[in-house]
Order: C-alpha cells, then sequence, then structure tokens
C-alpha cells in the first residue's frame, strides 16, 4: 500500500518533469502565446484581490492580537509585537499562506479548466493543428503566475501589517506610535528579498502541478474533480516543502 | 490519398484495432461504420497521430507519418483540418477567436485579412454574422459548423470527421453532410469521415469501410453496400428498416 503510494508519487514527479521539459520550448507564435499570458495575467491578478485583500487583514490583525495576548504582563516591550508581526508576515505568512490560498482558488481553477479542454478535445484539437499544448496551455499561466503572485503577496504583506496596526489601535491595546516604532525596528532588507523568492517559487510550484493534474486528466467528471482536488492538495504539499528546503538555504 | 498499412492498436488487454488496412482516396469522401465502440474514433486519432499504433504505419501520400522530423509533421499538421464530436471550441473565446486561432498561429496575415477570412469560411457554413458569439451562446449544431469553419480555415488537403452529425436533427445533418461533400470535391482533398447515421452512409458514401472486431469487414460504396451479401453488412442492413427499404428497392423486389 504504502509502496505503491510512493511508486506512485516517483512515477508522477517524474512525468511532470517530463511534461514541463516539453512545455519548455519556443512558442510558435510569440504574439499568440502573449495574447493569451495577458489574458491570465487579468484572470488571475483581478480576480484573488478580493480573496487575498480580506484573509490578509484579518490576518494581520490575528497575529496582533494572538501575540499581545502572549506578551501582555511580560517584560517584553510592546513595540516588539509590530517588530515580530512584520518579520511573520514578510517571512512567512504573507509568501506562503497567500500562495496555498490561491493553490485553492487558482489551482483547482487552472486544472479544472485545463481538465475541461482534454475532456472536451479541445486539446486534441489544437495538438492536431500542429500546437504544442503543452507549452501553450502552461507558460502564458506560468508567466503570469510568476508576475502576478509575488506583486499578490507583496500587497498581502502590507495589507496584513495594516490589518495588525488596525487592530491594535482601534482595540486600544497599545498605542499607534508603539506598533510603528516596531515596524521601524531591525529592519533586514534581505527579509524581503526571501518573501520574493518564496513567492516565484510557490508560483511556479502551483501553476506547473495544477496545470499538469488537468493536462493527463481522464475522461468523467468524477476523474475532473479528483484532478482538482489533487492540484490543490500537492500544490500545498509541495509549497510547504519547497518552504522548508528555503528555510534552511536561506536563512 | 491516406493509406493505412496493418494499424494494431490495444489499450491494455484489450485489442481494439487488430490489423487495418486500407486506403482513403482523392477527392472523396471515406466513411468509417461500425458500432458503438467497434473503435472508430481510436483509428481516426491514430491516422491524424493523436495516438501511436503498436504497429503498423499511416503513410499521406508518399511520407510515413511516424519518420517525419518534427518540422514535417508540422508543416503535414497545417494541411489537416479535423471535426471533433462535440466541436471542440475555446469556451473562453468568441466564434472569431476560435476561428482565427490557426490563422494567428500559423500565418503572417493582417488582422483585416484574417477577418475576411474566417468571415468567408462562417459563409460556407451558413452561418454569416455570429463572429462575436461564444460557444456557449450558440447550438450543438452551429457549435459543429464553426468546428467545421475552423477545420476549413487554412484550407486544409486532409479533413477528418468525428461523428459530424450525431446528436443533430436529420435537416442539419443533411446540410452538414452536403457541407462537408460540397468542399471535399471543390477543393478535391481527402475527407474521412465516422458515422453511426445511415442517412449519411446513402447521401455520400464514396468509400465505406466496416470495422469490426478491431478488423475492416467489408468495403465498398453506397451502391454496393446495399446489394451487398456479405453477412456482416446484412446484418448491419436489416438492423434499419431504412436500409432495408432501400435494399428491396435495389434489389427490385
Ligand atoms: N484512451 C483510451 N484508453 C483506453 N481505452 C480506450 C481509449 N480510447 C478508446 N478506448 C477503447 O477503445 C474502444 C473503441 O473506442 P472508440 O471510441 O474508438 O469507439 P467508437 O467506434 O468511436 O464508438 P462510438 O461510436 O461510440 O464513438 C472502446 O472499447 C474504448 O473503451
Ligand atoms: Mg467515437
Amino acid at each position: 500500500m504504502i509502496g505503491k503510494l510512493i511508486y506512485g508519487l516517483f512515477f508522477q514527479l517524474g512525468q511532470w518533469v517530463l511534461w514541463m521539459n516539453h512545455a519548455f520550448s519556443r512558442p510558435e507564435k510569440l504574439k499568440v502565446y502573449w495574447r493569451e499570458t495577458v489574458r491570465q495575467m487579468n484572470d488571475l491578478g483581478v480576480g484573488s484581490l478580493p480573496v487575498v485583500i480580506i484573509i490578509s487583514v484579518f490576518f494581520g490583525a490575528v497575529t496582533t492580537v494572538q501575540f499581545y495576548y502572549q506578551i501582555s504582563g511580560t517584560f517584553v516591550p510592546n513595540y516588539y509585537i509590530g517588530y515580530i508581526v512584520r518579520d511573520m508576515t514578510i517571512i512567512e505568512l504573507a509568501p506562503t499562506f497567500t500562495c496555498m490560498l490561491l493553490a485553492g482558488k487558482v489551482g483547482s481553477n487552472i486544472a479544472t479548466e485545463i481538465g475541461g479542454m482534454r475532456q472536451k478535445e479541445i486539446i486534441d484539437a489544437m495538438e492536431v493543428m500542429g500546437v504544442n499544448t503543452a507549452a501553450f496551455l502552461v507558460l502564458p499561466r506560468l508567466v503570469a503566475a510568476v508576475f502576478m503572485i509575488p506583486l499578490l503577496v507583496i500587497l498581502a504583506a502590507a495589507i496584513s501589517i495594516l490589518g495588525g496596526y488596525f487592530a491594535s489601535v482601534w482595540g486600544h491595546l497599545f498605542t499607534s506610535s508603539e506598533f510603528l516604532q516596531g515596524l521601524h525596528s531591525f529592519f533586514i532588507p534581505y527579509n524581503v528579498y526571501i518573501m520574493l523568492v518564496k513567492a516565484v517559487t510557490f508560483a511556479f510550484l502551483l501553476t506547473t502541478i495544477s496545470a499538469y493534474q488537468g493536462y493527463f486528466v481522464k475522461s468523467g467528471s468524477i476523474e475532473l474533480g479528483r484532478a482538482s482536488t489533487n492540484a490543490v492538495v500537492l500544490s500545498d504539499v509541495a509549497i510547504l516543502v519547497a518552504d522548508y528546503i528555503i528555510a534552511i538555504l536561506m536563512t | 490519398m491516406i493509406r493505412a498499412v496493418d494499424i494494431k492498436k490495444s489499450f491494455g488487454d484489450k485489442e481494439v484495432l487488430r490489423g487495418i488496412s486500407s486506403e482513403f482516396y482523392k477527392g472523396k469522401t471515406n466513411l468509417i461504420i461500425g458500432r458503438s465502440g467497434a473503435g472508430k474514433t481510436v483509428l481516426l486519432k491514430i491516422l491524424v497521430g493523436l495516438f501511436r499504433p503498436d504497429e503498423g504505419a499511416v503513410w499521406y501520400e508518399n511520407q510515413c507519418f511516424f519518420d517525419l522530423s518534427k518540422k514535417e509533421t508540422q508543416q503535414l499538421r497545417m494541411k489537416i483540418g479535423m471535426l471533433f464530436q462535440g466541436g471542440a471550441l475555446f469556451d473562453s473565446w468568441n466564434v472569431e477567436e476560435n476561428i482565427r486561432f490557426p490563422l494567428d498561429m500559423y500565418t503572417n496575415l493582417t488582422l483585416g485579412e484574417k477577418k475576411k477570412r474566417v468571415a468567408e469560411v462562417l459563409e460556407k457554413v451558413e452561418l454569416s454574422g455570429v463572429e462575436p458569439k461564444y460557444p456557449s451562446e450558440l447550438s450543438g449544431g452551429m457549435q459543429k459548423r464553426v468546428g467545421i469553419a475552423r477545420a476549413i480555415v487554412l484550407n486544409p488537403q486532409y479533413l477528418f470527421c468525428d461523428e459530424p452529425n450525431s446528436g443533430l436533427d436529420p435537416k442539419t445533418a443533411i446540410v452538414i453532410d452536403k457541407l462537408i461533400q460540397d468542399i471535399t470535391r471543390h477543393y478535391n482533398i481527402t475527407t474521412v469521415i465516422n458515422t453511426h447515421d445511415m442517412n449519411s452512409v446513402m447521401e455520400i458514401g464514396d468509400n465505406i469501410l466496416l470495422l469490426k472486431d478491431g478488423l475492416v469487414a467489408w468495403q465498398g460504396n453506397k451502391e454496393q453496400i446495399i446489394t451487398s451479401n456479405d453477412d456482416t453488412i446484412l446484418e448491419f442492413i436489416f438492423a434499419s428498416p431504412f436500409l432495408k427499404r432501400l435494399r428491396k428497392k435495389a434489389l427490385g423486389l
């Protein structure tokens, strides 16, 4: 049972690598690819904006309130909260959490869309026309994601911190100047760099894994649902594993 | 002309095609018939290179499909148009973008020229003016006609149709049959059609291939099929009251 699972995982991994290799080839016609990329950027960026904003506000607020609860009554000065919230957001919460959220939204979307194309023979139709379908379906989505997701992550980080600020000030936990002082303390620009590396890596993983799940879907709506679920679960696992590796390599 | 030589294909331990050899002629509508599950779609997908057969070869004129370089395959593909069972249109693109796609991909025409070409093929399938509509706004028959328009937009030399008139009303089915036949004759292309439809068989069956148990059970034209005494064909004919009547008439009974 476990052996079979591991075998399956490695088989999938191998197929994924081969498929990616096939997808990374020169586009037949840049203009058509570019048009598709712009469309994907729009779908991904604008489409994900509301959910990223809402989740980030609350994330920042909750983190701040929790830390206040843990720190109050100790000798740790209040302004430390601003500092901790900032760094946690930048290094971990904004990139990892946003991307896991996007794996659920964008990843399942990609898997279902491409899976639907497979089932409705749209991919076959393009193959007959001589299109490299792996490239045509992956590259525009990948470029869009690698460009838009870091922007979303930056936005998420900013809004999270803002959420923390409002929670502390409106909740009268401590003064805004304390929070701001925290935000200004011990700032390390390198952390922002880590955040961006994470965002790009996770964007790559979630798009290619989800597209792969959709591309090789079998017939039937049950299979389509399974592909969508697999896309989300595997993307999340890959993101966490990559998160761990990046943490080891970069800190 | 397309030639299939001893094509074999299995999925797992299920032998779907067990050695198909046949020729598909230029300027003719070549029909593949057979019961559901006989392997018609699999054969068609092998002919266009979507499936690789376990054994056998497919020849386009004097080129063997599987010996071609990547570049040559690409060039051959540009000469192939295919209509899929459900139309296979992009949901998120409108009709114009769908039909324009092969032009965008493989020609250097200006946008104006492309639009003109799209209008031309749409007129041919009697759908002038639907350019801005999305596939979801069209009926099944209209989607199929848009599929045909896309299949012929690059002036293919080979046209493949997987059940062009399944799920259509008899009148639209005849329109589509006629359309495919006209295109085939007019441009002298090699057309291969999968069908269940006995009407089509009798209307446009220039060259008919009957698949059974993974083999070609019978081959001939529509005049021959109706008077044939082959067991498999008789089984096929007696399953349809319409063909039974035609047979009686043809034999003067
Ligand atoms: N990708 C595939 N994987 C496994 N088996 C397949 C695949 N494609 C087709 N088959 C099997 O091959 C057989 C022939 O299928 P095919 O679709 O060619 O039939 P058909 O003659 O086109 O039938 P219909 O008239 O219903 O469309 C079926 O038994 C089908 O289960
Ligand atoms: Mg079929």
